[in-house]
């Protein structure tokens, strides 16, 4: 076995030819890309969006209604619950207890028991609190809710996560909305391998290129935001990211070739016309 | 029987509001013109209040209420 097929049989490279679908607690999806709300310049927009990019699932947040305004429309009047499962988040929460009553809230709303965690530890660049995550990582699953927790891309923590019973584990690619792509592909390799639930890369995804890179490295999905309702044209992206997930699955399904120092000719060396020899007759290692 | 009228001081939202009787969660959400079927949430003192306790809920000043709804977010 060469060293390349020895490191990918140490991750968690399917034996089956087929794909499966993508299975968190009780759930099972059929896209492998997650997709937030946030940040649409219209309603009708976030719907087109949310159609092209394929998801059938959607990150919302809980937020104190607008008893001045309690009639005006909302999110809820413009996504369809039959062909979307809704993921709840804590987003804003700074201590677990806030985020502890965010998901409370959450599950009362009655949409859920999934929930997005995350406990952030400083609003300049959104990273968690690890701790603060942990603690309420814990309770929550105590509560019978599927955690899906996002974290940092410490492979450490991602474990003692996965030890208190979160159903997935979502590792940042870089901060949240920052659009910086993978900053750590290694880290994120470590928790690929350690980890059994499903992890998927949350936070920091800029492009297309950006999914198919988390999905090459072996991640069960991408959630994102910002990279689309962000682009001049939502709807292209979100298209896109649909092609960039698929993208990277097939190819991480197929088994890459292995990176090597130099060229292997693509055109048989037998049968050459005459005249055609190596320019300088210097023989290349590996030759 | 005569009732003493009763002040009812609460927090919602993090905004105090004075109302001029005692009132059961309903009754307020009903005040205050909010759906008690479905769309909200409701958080008292830091606890979730079910909906089937929305109509057995007696409000008492100093409460302090979130009521939240579902926006867009990541």
């Amino acid at each position: 076995m060469s060293q390349q097929a020895s490191a990918q049989a140490s991750y968690r490279h399917p034996a089956e030819p087929e794909d499966r679908p993508l299975v968190i607690g009780k759930y099972e999806f059929a896209s492998r890309l997650f997709v937030g709300t946030g940040k649409y310049a219209t309603y009708a927009q976030m719907v087109e969006a949310l159609d092209a990019s394929g998801t059938d699932c959607v990150t919302v947040a809980v937020r104190r209604l607008d008893l001045d305004a309690p009639k005006g429309e909302g999110l809820l009047d413009h996504l369809d619950r039959d062909r979307f499962k809704l993921l709840p988040n804590t987003a804003g929460c700074f201590t677990a207890n806030d985020a502890v009553r965010a998901a409370r809230l959450g599950r009362e709303l009655g949409f859920s028991d999934l929930v997005k965690l995350e406990v952030l530890g400083d609003s300049k660049t959104l990273l968690p609190d690890a701790i603060g995550t942990l603690e309420a990582a814990k309770t929550l699953v105590g509560e019978d809710f599927t955690v899906l927790c996002y974290t940092s891309d410490d492979p450490i923590l991602a474990k003692r996560l996965e030890d208190v019973g979160v159903a997935a584990v979502m590792p940042a690619g870089s901060p949240i909305g920052s659009g910086q792509g993978i900053l750590n592909a290694l880290n994120l390799r470590f928790i690929l391998e350690s980890i059994s639930v499903p992890v998927l890369i949350d936070a920091g995804v800029g492009s297309a290129a950006d999914v198919a890179t988390c999905m090459e490295l072996g991640a069960d999905g991408v959630l994102l935001n910002t990279a689309i309702a962000g682009a001049k044209d939502p709807i292209r992206m979100a298209r896109a990211m649909k092609l960039g997930w698929q993208a990277g699955r097939e190819s991480w399904l197929s088994g890459r070739i292995a990176r090597k120092d130099y060229a292997t000719a693509s055109s048989p060396t037998a049968g050459l016309i005459s005249g055609t020899a190596s320019p300088h007759g210097a023989s290349i290692p590996g030759e | 029987m005569t009732r003493e009228p009763e002040q009812l001081e609460i927090t919602i939202n993090g905004r105090a509001r004075e109302f001029s009787h005692a009132m059961l969660l309903v009754e307020l959400l009903v005040e205050l013109g909010l759906p008690t079927e479905s769309g909200i949430a409701v958080e008292r003192n830091q606890l979730i209040v079910p909906k089937s306790e929305y109509a057995h809920t007696r409000l008492e000043s100093g409460d302090i209420l979130e009521i939240v709804t579902l926006v867009g977010g990541g």
